[in-house]
């Protein structure tokens, strides 16, 4: 069983504050969902958690199994557990999938000798189409498809966590109930623990979130059950962006302070 | 001047060479060269491949007669040459490529060979041409390629520069494409420490193609300074360029380029592309491309980019867990593939790509 706690994160990009103080903690096997409109800091969040270089932190805490990892660099981040599926994969000209994860593989200490059956195997399970294997990563791929391929890594990873930085934007339906399911799949098989970060309820069809949190301004204003979402669905975003602590879900005591706006 | 521009202690006279203020030698170290302190020497070449060819003289004659000669390393070429002759005859198509490898030995030696390649109509067949060199040797090569593809001919030429670092190369290689022929020529510059090659394609029958591919690395104190020329002389004439570089510690790599398009070559197709990899804060790359379009109904487009790594490729890439020098090379390995893939002669690619791989990890000089 692992733990990933997120404290009292203050971060900010290009000189502006965009997170404000984020308390998060996911359990082995948990899927939380953490829910915003446009610029209440989704992007920023997953970055930060995973290092991306550009963010500056200003105050606050990333652990792993109650270990620090905020002064580690992204790759030793990721060695550790931590795994962010990203909301626009990088193209990289003249490498391939397979190439790629031997790499990563290694870098881990892990063998390479049954990874391109690993890999044909998960492509299948995840209707990735074989014939696009041999490409270079991300190139000339269609949205769905670097879907895929991003949660191809993730399965055969296999972190403790992933940081799923709206893995529904830019995929039709198929792709993202089949992204959805194996990353469903991924929380029983291998205990994956989930932080879905997302705009739309959609995703969440599949996905079965146990935890809901509602970002605005950088802070996290609510946070409940799936029943969150529904209500989100409901009322959109409106309901929670009005700064007032009225219709704050009980379980949220601990973040009163988000609310002193 | 004498005739072989030698100085009464046998060698090189300084008194002639170009400087850079003459836009041919721009960005050029061209001022660093001691030409008085080389002496003509006999090449050493060796040529496999090209069993059951026979000599021709006086066609040889006839192309050498087509160089032009603009400046002194012309003129000592036309007084020292040693001169490889390739000439396939029509129809002919070799499977195993023509291989032609210089070893430059002799400190202060300087070296002029000329590698004429003819290829009669219809023929099909590739040369590579490696320069190689004894390690620290303090040497000149002025290397020459004349090469002219008759009718539907289907030529590819592999230059690869494996010099060690205290050579310098003076190259210069005119390429002609008759009518349907095709003309690949492609260059691999991992060596030297002044490495310059100018290239002028030049396509004067109509249909004819030619395409040129680059791969080049500098490392060090080098400088690799590419010079080409797409020259479409006859109508309906297609060009393709792809040159990418990059430099590291304090290395400086210049590409210049132009396409031109003559009065009569209408319905033309040139293309141009140059990339450069900056790895260092010290290292320098310049590009500089330029079209000259005289006619119209042509297709043309030029690109050119000079840069560090993209940050986000080597964010994905770590964000997998890869650590950020394996990160690097898998990108920079990445960034030359599609030229590695262009290459002639695709048993070489592994070679190629291992000691580009080699240049990497010996990072900073």
């Amino acid at each position: 069983m692992s733990t990933l706690e997120i404290k009292g994160l203050v971060a900010s990009v290009a000189g502006k504050q965009i997170l404000n103080g984020i308390d998060l903690t996911i359990q082995s096997g948990e899927v939380h969902a953490v829910m915003g409109p446009n610029g209440a800091g989704k992007s920023t969040f997953s970055a930060v958690v995973m290092g991306k270089p550009g963010y500056e932190v200003h105050a606050g805490q990333v652990l792993l199994d109650g270990v620090a990892r905020l002064a580690l660099p992204t790759w030793q981040r990721a060695q550790a557990g931590m795994h962010l599926v990203m909301q626009y994969p990088s193209e990289v000209p003249g490498v391939d999938l397979t190439e790629m994860l031997a790499e990563a593989y290694g870098a881990r200490g892990r063998a390479t000798d049954t990874l391109a059956a690993d890999v044909a195997a998960e492509a299948e399970r995840i209707h990735f189409p074989s014939a696009l294997l041999d490409r270079s990563l991300n190139v000339d791929l269609s949205g769905g498809e670097k879907k895929r391929t991003e949660t191809l890594q993730l399965a055969l990873l296999a972190p403790k966590f992933a940081i799923l930085d709206e893995l529904d934007s830019g995929l039709d339906i198929d792709a993202l109930r089949d992204c959805a399911r194996r990353v469903e799949a991924a929380t029983h098989e291998t205990n994956l623990g989930v932080l879905a970060i997302t705009h739309y309820n959609r995703l969440l069809e599949e996905l079965k979130p146990d935890h809901v949190h509602i970002l605005v301004k950088g802070r996290i204003v609510a946070s409940g059950g799936p029943e969150l979402a529904d209500q989100l669905e409901r009322d959109g975003y409106e309901a929670f962006t009005g700064g007032e602590a009225a219709d704050e879900p009980a379980a949220t005591s601990s973040y009163d302070d988000l609310f002193a706006l | 001047m004498s005739t072989t521009l030698l100085d009464a202690a046998g060698q090189l006279s300084q008194a002639q060479l170009p400087s850079t203020e003459s836009e041919v030698w721009r960005y050029s170290r061209i001022a660093e060269l001691d030409l008085a302190s080389f002496h003509p020497a006999v090449p050493s070449v060796t040529v496999t491949g090209a069993d059951g060819l026979t000599p021709d003289p006086t066609r040889t004659a006839a192309m050498v007669a087509t160089m032009p000669v603009h400046d002194v390393f012309d003129e000592l070429h036309a007084a020292h040459a040693h001169t490889i002759e390739v000439h396939v005859p029509a129809g002919k198509v070799l499977t195993e490529p023509i291989v032609v490898t210089h070893h430059v030995t002799g400190d202060g030696s300087a070296t002029f060979p000329r590698l004429v390649v003819h290829a009669g109509a219809d023929s099909e067949f590739t040369v590579v041409e490696r320069f190689e060199s004894d390690a620290d040797v303090r040497a000149l090569i002025v290397p020459r390629l004349v090469l002219h593809a008759e009718q539907a001919s289907r030529v590819s030429y592999l230059g690869v520069n494996l010099l060690a670092h205290s050579v310098w190369q003076l190259g210069h290689q005119q390429a002609t494409g008759e009518r349907d022929s095709t003309t690949l020529l492609a260059t691999v510059a991992l060596g030297g420490d002044y490495a310059r090659v100018r290239t002028d394609a030049r396509v004067v029958g109509q249909g004819a193609t030619t395409k040129q591919v680059a791969l080049y690395y500098a490392d060090g104190h080098q400088m690799h300074d590419f010079r080409t020329l797409q020259d479409h002389i006859a109508p309906k004439t297609n060009s393709d360029l792809l040159f990418k570089g990059a430099v590291q510690d304090t290395a400086k790599s210049v590409y210049t380029g132009l396409i031109r398009i003559g009065e009569d070559a209408k319905g033309s197709a040139a293309y141009q592309t140059n990339r450069n990899l900056t790895l260092s804060e010290g290292a320098w790359a310049e590009s500089v491309p330029n079209l000259d379009i005289r006619t119209n109904d042509v297709k043309c487009s030029h690109a050119s980019t000079v840069g560090p790594i993209d940050d986000e490729q080597r964010f994905y890439l770590e964000s997998r867990g890869i650590p950020p020098e394996t990160a690097e090379r898998l990108v920079i390995l990445g960034f030359f593939d599609d030229v590695l893939a262009a290459l002639p002669v695709g048993s070489l690619r592994p070679e190629l790509r291992q000691r580009v791989a080699e240049k990497l990890l010996g990072g900073a000089a």
